[in-house]
């Protein structure tokens, strides 16, 4: 275990920060805060990847391995939802969710 | 005996009817005809053959006329339970095959003047050819189901010939008639094939009929109602014979069939169609005969005697001639039903059945004369009432004779062949049932009477004065006439009991002369009554008429039977029954139906605004979603 910290207290501080991304997905206004939220939920995901492989398997590096992974594939949809949010903006020049309902129909 | 070429017979008519009725348009009318003659002579000559084949060439087997089958299993239920398809070829369906054939050609040679320069022309020859294709079907059908088939598309073609006119309200009216009426008593029919395939597990006629065979003999082993079960499917078989036969009281659609063209009048509903429920009784003769003592065979008789004298009354005040003709024919058909029913089996006591057969066969020639007769007259004055005609035979000889001795033939004066045929039906009553004897005998005093009333009143009676002069009809129309007229005269001389006997095996069948003697009487008087009232112009009959008064109007009013029916259906029925239940249908049955889709608009309607297109609200759902059931599992797992 890392020196002087336990594992309660990692998991403290992902669970604080995947709750703020969630409060972030639920209460921004902007596509691109929300976009950092759902970033914010990832890291705190990739953390405990990262910190319970630690604990309960010190000698193998699957869960970083994994983390990685996770962090590729983050990289990438974040791509994507820029692309598509860029898209929108040239349609209706506006970033702001509560334009976007009409994507519903 | 091979026979299979006698599947030829129903199938030409069927091609010509698919020839014609797929090339209407394109057809011209007078080539259509001569289709249809062709069609129809290749299936009469057939015919003839296959008679001369199966009572000369092929004759007797162990002393009797054997049965010949050919099938081909269509359905399979159980062993032997099945289905077939094939052709039957006894005594009777071979006399058939004669009737309908020859009474079939000499329509279709009549329709080709008759109908000459009508719009639906080809349609017509088309019609025709459907009928004979089921009415071959009909009579050749080796069990209970096929001939059902075959009963139901004879009705389908009488349908569509009834209503022929079809721009006509009352041909319309009166098809639908015909149609229901029908369909009604087949109801009754297809009960009782279903009852015989239930406990006689087969349809098969030959099976059926073995007097040593399991359905006969097993006749007693069910019984409900104090009746034997195959008793009930006998009488509710019978019901479907008497509707497609106008007995009572199922005769309604009968006269008012009378809206299709003469021709058609001809063919199926006096010498065909109508004949088929006398036919259904005889093939099914040693069921009806052997089960439960001929209880069956009883009612048969009773209901013939009472149908053919209620129609000859009637027949007497009638004005319109095909309407006469038409209650002539359900009175001369309950003369045949009389006659099956009084019949024994065996021998000589084998009389009814022969006789039957023997007076549908004579019926059939003379009653077709009559009709074509008839629509040669009609053809002529361009009217069917008596009061627009008088004094014909000065314009038309050769419908004049030829009437003449169709209207003798029918009145049993003898040596014309009505004269055989009605004797041996009253000898074989007289046997039997003294009682239809007398109801018989009186039917036949009153069908001479109605008969030269009819033909007085058109040839004779008074001289009426014509805006165009009448003219003889041209020679395709006289040729039948006189053709039909000669085996009208002659058709007696057949030694039909030799060849068509219940037993298959033939007798001797005498003229009984004391008996013959009282027939041909009470058939001289209704003539000399006749003569006396409409040879010549006088007001006898006007004044017989009012000094009957109700009961004059009562059978003028055909005893209101069609009001009673009115009355039921539409007064007791629709109102009583079928109103009360359509309003059930509507109120709750549709309402309910209809209030489910309702409820699931209005419910849609309210919850749709969750679905507001925003991601975060989903997001919020799915995340509380999510929270609730973690809470729910992490108390469930705690305790």
């Amino acid at each position: 275990m890392i020196a002087g910290i336990s594992i309660y207290e990692i998991l403290t501080v992902t669970s604080i920060l995947f709750f703020i991304g969630v409060y972030g997905f639920i209460t921004r206004k902007n596509l691109i805060s929300i976009l950092m939220s759902v970033e914010l939920i990832l890291n705190a995901s990739v953390i405990n990847f990262v910190i319970i492989n630690k604990y309960l398997y010190p000698d193998v590096l699957q869960g970083v391995f994994f983390s990685i992974f996770i962090i590729a594939v983050a990289a990438a949809e974040t791509a994507l939802a820029i692309a598509i949010i860029i898209n929108l903006y040239r349609q209706i020049s506006s970033v702001e969710v509560k334009d976007t309902e009409i994507m519903k129909y | 005996m091979n026979i299979s070429y006698t599947i030829l017979i129903p199938l030409i008519p069927l091609a010509v009817f698919l020839l014609l009725g797929i090339f209407n348009k394109s057809i011209k009318p007078a080539v259509s005809g001569y289709i249809g003659v062709a069609g129809l002579s290749t299936s009469a000559i057939l015919s003839f053959y296959t008679a001369y084949q199966y009572f000369f060439v092929h004759g007797k087997v162990d002393g009797a006329y054997q049965a010949i089958v050919q099938k081909v299993t269509w359905m399979n239920f159980t062993d032997t339970l099945h289905i077939d398809m094939g052709v039957l070829i006894d005594p009777i369906s071979v006399m058939m095959l004669i009737v309908v054939s020859m009474v079939s050609l000499m329509v279709h040679i009549y329709s080709r003047g008759y109908m000459k320069g009508d719009d639906g022309y080809t349609r017509f020859f088309a019609y025709l050819s459907l009928f004979s294709f089921s009415m071959f079907g009909l009579v050749l059908a080796t069990n209970l189901f096929q001939i059902y088939i075959f009963w139901e598309l004879v009705g389908v073609s009488s349908f569509l010939l009834i209503g022929y006119y079809y721009t006509k309200p009352s041909a319309v009216s009166a098809a639908k008639k015909a149609f229901i009426v029908t369909r009604f008593a087949d109801l009754g029919f297809l009960i009782g094939i279903l009852i015989i395939g239930y406990y006689t597990g087969t349809y098969d006629f030959e099976t059926l009929n073995n007097p040593e065979g399991n359905a006969i003999l097993s006749w007693a082993s069910t019984s409900f109602m104090g009746l034997s079960v195959i008793t009930w499917a006998l009488l509710l078989i019978f019901i479907g014979g008497a509707g497609k036969s106008a007995m009572f009281p199922l005769h309604i659609w009968l006269p008012d069939a009378m809206e299709g063209p003469t021709p058609v009048s001809a063919l199926i509903h006096a010498a065909t169609m109508v004949v088929a429920g006398v036919y259904l009784v005889a093939r099914l003769f040693p069921m009806f005969y052997f089960v439960e003592n001929g209880f069956a065979l009883n009612v048969v008789a009773y209901v013939g005697a009472f149908s053919s004298l209620i129609a000859a009354v009637i027949a007497i005040t009638q004005t319109d001639i095909k309407r006469v003709l038409a209650f002539s024919t359900m009175s001369q058909i309950g003369y045949m039903m009389l006659a099956l029913g009084v019949s024994k089996y065996e021998g000589h006591d084998g009389l009814g059945y022969m006789a039957s057969m023997f007076h549908l066969f004579t019926h059939a020639m003379f009653k077709a004369l009559l009709f074509l007769g008839a629509g040669s007259v009609i053809h002529a004055v361009h009217s069917n009432y008596l009061k627009d005609m008088g004094g014909l035979r000065k314009y038309m000889p050769i419908t004049n004779i030829t009437f003449l001795i169709a209207a003798l033939a029918i009145a049993g004066f003898p040596l014309t062949s009505g004269f055989f045929s009605k004797d041996e039906i009253l000898v074989a009553a007289f046997e039997h049932n003294k009682l239809i004897y007398f109801s018989g005998v009186l039917v036949a005093g009153l069908t001479a009477f109605y008969m030269f009333r009819l033909y007085f009143g058109i040839f004779w009676g008074k001289d009426t004065k014509y805006e165009h002069a009448p003219h003889e009809s041209p020679i395709s129309m006289t040729f039948p006439l006189m053709l039909l007229a000669l085996i009208s005269l002659f058709g007696g001389f057949i030694p039909f009991s030799k060849y068509v006997s219940a037993d298959r095996l033939g007798f001797e069948a005498h003229l009984n002369y004391p008996l013959a003697a009282i027939a041909v009487t009470v058939g001289l008087i209704g003539i000399a009554l006749a003569w006396v009232f409409y040879k010549k112009e006088n007001n006898l009959a006007s004044k017989f008429a009012t000094s009957f008064g109700a009961f004059y109007k009562w059978t003028y009013h055909k005893f209101y039977i069609d009001e009673v029916y009115l009355f039921v259906t539409k007064k007791i029925i629709f109102n009583l029954i079928a109103a009360p239940i359509a309003w059930f249908d509507k109120k709750y049955i549709d309402g309910t139906m209809e209030g489910i889709g309702n409820k699931t608009v209005v419910i849609s309607k309210k919850i749709k605004g969750i679905q507001s297109g925003k991601v975060q609200d989903y997001a919020f759902s799915f995340i509380a979603g999510i929270i609730i059931l973690a809470m729910v599992f992490i108390y469930l797992w705690t305790n």
